[in-house]
Order: C-alpha cells, then structure tokens, then sequence
C-alpha cells in the first residue's frame, strides 16, 4: 500500500518535472529566437538583441539558463506578461480565481448527471430510454464545444447574460445581489460545459456498467435473490465506478480544452481565455505560465484521482 | 463481428462517412461558387440561390462548407494516420520486447496521457506558428497515446499465442515475427482505433483553428467558425455563417463514432451479456430468459 502511493506520487513529481522541463526547451528549441520575440522587434539592431540577451540572461549557457529559470520559479517569478506589463503569477491566480467556480460546476453537475444516466440506461439496456438517452449523448458528444456554445449564445443571446462574469454597468450592488449577477452570467457557460462532459460521462459508465453486469457475480446476486436496487448499488456500480474514476480523470485533458474554448466564446475572464489572448498577442512569459500551471493542475487532481482508485480498490497497490 | 457490423447504426456510421469522403472528393464540382470572390452581399441569410447564405465577405457558406470539410478531413486523416502509426509503432515495440523497454515506453506514453493535450497543443502551435502543416503534425505526434496503450495490450497477449512461440522457436527473427504475424492480428484493432482517431483529430483540428493556431488563409471547418465568431456573425445575427459547418463536424463525427464502436463492440463480445437486462428482471422467477442470461458469458469469454 505504501509503496502503491509512493510510486504514485514519485509520478505526479517527475511529470511535474518533466513539464518544467518542456516548458523551459519549448520556448528555446521552436524557431525564431528569444531575444527578437522578447523585443517583440522583427528588426531589432544586434546592438539591441545583445543588450536583451545580457539582461535576461539568455547569452549564457544553457544549463545555466534552465538553473536560474528554476530558481526564478521556485520564487514564484514567472517573468512579466508583455500584454500588460503585470507579473504572469497575477494574472494567472486573477484568472484561476474565475476559472475554478465556473469549471468545477460543470464537472460536478456532469459527473452527478453522467453518473445517473449511464447508469440509467445500462440497466435498462435495449429499451427506448435506453436508445433515446444514448443516442442524445452521441449527439452532444459529438457536438464540438465551441459550436455548442455558439448555439447556446445564438438561442439564448438577449435572454441571458452571454459575455463577461459580471454586468459592467450596474449600480454598485450589495455581495448577494453580485453573487447572483455573477450566477446569472455562469449559467450559459456552465450548461456548455456540462453538456459536452456529461455526454462523454454517460458514455463511459454506461459501457463500464454494462461491463459489469456481464460478471458472473451479478448472476450470483440474482441468484440469492438480491433486490435489484441492492445490486446495482453495491455490486455492479461500485465495481463500475472504477474504471470511471481513472476514464473521467483521464478525460480531465479534455476539461482542460473545453473550457479553453467554453471561456473564449462567452469571454469568461479565466485561465483559457488568458491563453486565447496570450496566443492571439503572442505573449510568450504568459503562455509559458499559462502552460504550467494548467499542467501541474491536471497532474494533481490526477495524482488524487489515483488516491482515490486506492481506496475504492486496493488491489490496485498489486 | 460481422452480426455487430451489420446493426443498423453500424451502417449508419457508414453511411455517414462515405457520403461525406464522397462529398469532400467532388467538392469542387459540386460547391456552386468560387470560395475566392464574393457573390453576394454581406452575410446575406440563405435564399434560392444560396442555400446557406453568405459570410462577412459575401462568399458562399456552402461552397465553404464544402471545400472547408475536405481539408479538414485530409487534416484529420492524416493526423490519425500519424497518431496511429506512431502509436503501433511504440505499442509493438513496447509489447513485443517486454522487460525495461516496456516499462521505459510505457512511462513515456503516461506522461503524455497526463499532460493536457490541447494546451500543449496550442502551445507548440503558437510557438511554431501558424500553418495547416504544423497543426496536423501537432495533433498527430501528441495523440498517439491510447494507440500505443491498446496495440502494447494486445501485441503482449499475441506473444503468449502458440503459433507465435512456435515461429520463434523455428529461429524467425524479431522483425519476421511482427509483421507476419502480430502485425496481421491487429488489423481490426487498428481500424476502430484509426477511426477514433479520426474523430479526436478533427475535434482537435476544429479547436485549434477556432483558437486562431491554423493558417488563417485555409479554409476548414474551424476557420470557417473562427472566422465568422471573429467577424461578429453572432451579433448581427448572421446564424447561418457558423452553424453549417458546425452541424458538419457533429454529422462526420457521429458517423465515426457509430462506426468505431460497431467495431469495438464486434472486438469486445462481452459487452453482449447483462446478467441485469431489463427482459430478464420481468420475469423474477427463473424462466427461459435467465437461463439464456446464464449461457451468455460463456460466449463472452473466450476473448
């Protein structure tokens, strides 16, 4: 068991590493070269370029360079944005700030929602519930996230707040009513996210479901004349829920895309729509930083995620 | 397999797709407009000339759609080809030598499955810069993951088979042995993989190109939508303009979808028995249902 979390956790620290590492070699390995990009001068005088390589250090060598950069990190420095001018560490925990509230009422509704359809509809396998559920998840899974969230904004435009977290023109309002502003405006965003999560969720656990209603156990259950909620709850989902913990972790990746996309198209003022305008403006310190720390997030709620198989299985520390 | 492959949404999926390779291979004859100069005014809404309307620059939204769906599917079909290729490639070398390089290969390909894809993805698209080519190649080299994971499963299983001992006990070599007979075993496998592929490449491409990473001079699906999201076709109520190609990539990709799990489904018999079917719970006394329910399994487990 100890050695089962040990190696778990040996893994989220060397895939931290590692990213560091990528983070570090992709801004130096692509083309172009890092003082013309940090000038952000096509034409910079090398007179410029070499006084820009002095003070940032780049004419060093370059394991000297991924020490310091290193060092920088560790002192939380992640170099300053060249859209506004901010430390990239601000402007990531303002956009995290907005990101987290948004992201994690989608995941959850998805999860619960996911959870009870699939469910739903493994047990009745072959019925119309059945075929009308999965098929509405095939639809929405295949619906891409932008173009769902198009269709929301379209159908919904002038009914609901379709941009930004808050309205910019209220009076100043009291906490509650701010709360609801901000509520009003998440919910556009939110159902996007939910739709396309739950789709992929219902998906899953209904084939791990089906997987586990074909085990001999189950067979067993009826036959000792169970009750059928009974068996469904403690025999079949419970051995279900398994591979859904490690396939919904897995698909934490695709969150990560949706609401990249999810916040670009309602202008949600968080991590993704950081990146869409790190990109647009090539705002390499703030792409770097975006890159990171959206990484060591996946990697952590992936590490707990792997915690949480443990405890659901432990024979998985075999 | 070929019960699972002939259910109705097995040829749906067909269907589906084949119309669609149809569609981006006579896209040229069949799109009613140049893509180049406009023929209409500003995002005029559709009517018996043009169907689907008119964008921003007056160009034809179904002769883009049209146009548009045959680079993104040569896009996504080639960052599957690539994904796959790659993926088989580490799954059977993983599979096959077992041992360190296992383990060393399979670390590697765990690291990428924990990494978020698409904000590498964006920024190595945005580092490299903008051009149809460098997406495709992006996608293709990040996705082959679950290739690698689904081939090394099945190349391990194949090693233990008798006639794949018996070839190398005669003496065959290491590279003999994979492709005449681990490489043959795969085939079906590689096909619902590629086709899953397809799927995830085409998300990803429609993704990356509304984010603005692909040239913005190609016309695909997601430049399409970028483009007309860009230029405010939403407020001016210009639906038509975004829709269209977005309903597209839903239709392709159902069509894939439908397709890859017929063939997952014939690969994976033991999907076809539930000790729970509903049929079965009817009738809680034993009857001839659940006797059928109990002879099921054992058709199962012989994969």
């Amino acid at each position: 068991m100890r050695g089962y979390i040990w190696r778990r956790t040996l893994f989220a620290v060397v895939t931290v590493f590692l990213a560091l590492t990528l983070n570090f070699v992709l801004f130096r390995v692509l083309p172009g070269d890092a003082a013309t990009r940090l000038s952000r001068v096509p034409n910079a005088s090398p007179e410029m370029v070499q006084a820009l390589e002095r003070q940032f250090g780049l004419d060093l060598p370059l394991w000297e360079q991924y020490v310091r950069y290193l060092q920088q990190l560790a002192h939380g420095n992640m170099g300053i944005s060249f859209a506004n001018r901010q430390p990239v560490v601000d402007n990531l925990l303002e956009a995290f700030g907005n990101t987290i509230p948004m992201v994690t009422t989608g995941v959850l509704m998805s999860i619960v929602l996911g959870t009870l359809i699939g469910v739903f509809s493994a047990v009745r396998r072959g019925t119309v519930g059945d075929h009308i559920l999965t098929n509405t998840s095939v639809v929405f899974y295949a619906f891409s996230t932008q173009f769902l969230g198009i269709v929301l904004l379209i159908l919904f435009a002038g009914i609901l707040p379709s941009a930004g977290m808050s309205d910019p023109f209220a009076a100043i309002l009291s906490p509650w009513e701010q709360f609801l502003d901000v509520a009003r405006h998440m919910i556009l965003p939110v159902v996007t996210l939910t739709l396309t999560l739950t789709a992929e969720t219902v998906l899953i656990v209904r084939s791990a479901m089906l997987e586990t209603l074909g085990e001999d156990y189950i067979f067993t259950a009826r036959a000792k004349g169970l009750r059928r909620g009974r068996i469904i709850r403690s025999h079949a989902f419970r051995n279900a829920s398994l591979p859904t913990v490690t396939q919904i972790a897995l698909s934490l990746g695709s969150i990560v895309s949706g609401s990249i996309l999810v916040e670009v198209i309602f202008s949600w003022p968080g991590v993704g729509r950081a990146l869409y305008d790190a990109v647009l403006q090539r705002d390499f310190p703030m792409l770097q930083g975006g890159f990171l720390v959206i990484t060591i997030t996946v990697v952590l709620v992936n590490y707990i995620a792997d915690l949480l198989y443990f405890r659901l299985d432990p024979r998985v520390s075999r | 397999m070929a019960r699972a492959l002939r259910s109705v949404p097995a040829i749906l999926g067909c269907v589906t797709v084949a119309i669609f390779m149809l569609l981006a291979v006579c896209a040229d004859v069949l799109s009613p407009y140049s893509t180049n100069e406009p023929s209409c005014g500003v995002y005029a809404p559709p009517s018996p000339q043009h169907p689907l309307g008119c964008d921003d620059g007056g160009i034809d939204v179904l002769s883009l759609v049209l146009i548009g769906g045959r680079i993104s599917m040569i896009a996504g079909f080639s960052a599957a080809a690539i994904a796959v290729a790659v993926g088989t490639l580490v799954g059977i070398v993983a599979g096959y030598a077992g041992g360190w390089v296992d383990t060393f290969l399979m670390r590697i390909t765990d690291y990428f499955i924990v990494i978020p894809q698409i904000v590498l993805m964006i920024v190595i698209a945005a580092v490299w810069g903008s051009s149809l080519v460098h997406v495709i190649l992006v996608i293709g080299l990040l996705m082959w993951t679950s290739a690698a994971r689904i081939v090394r499963a099945q190349v391990a299983a194949l090693r233990q088979r008798a006639y794949v001992r018996r070839a190398e006990a005669t003496g065959a070599n290491a590279g003999h042995v994979v492709l005449h007979h681990v490489l043959p075993q795969l085939g079906p496998l590689l096909v619902a993989t590629s086709v899953i592929a397809i799927t995830v490449a085409i998300f990803n491409e429609t993704a990356l190109a509304f984010l603005g990473l692909s040239d913005p001079t190609a016309i695909t699906w997601g430049t399409i939508m970028q483009h007309a999201f860009q230029r405010n076709a939403i407020s001016t109520g210009a639906w038509w303009a975004i829709v269209p190609a977005g309903v597209a990539v839903a239709v392709l990709i159902t069509g894939c979808y439908l397709m890859g799990n017929a063939l997952e489904d014939a690969l994976n018999p033991r999907l076809r028995s539930s000790h729970l079917a509903l049929r079965s719970w009817r009738f809680r006394a034993p009857g001839p249902q659940s006797e059928q329910a109990a002879m099921s399994p054992r058709e199962g487990t012989q994969s």
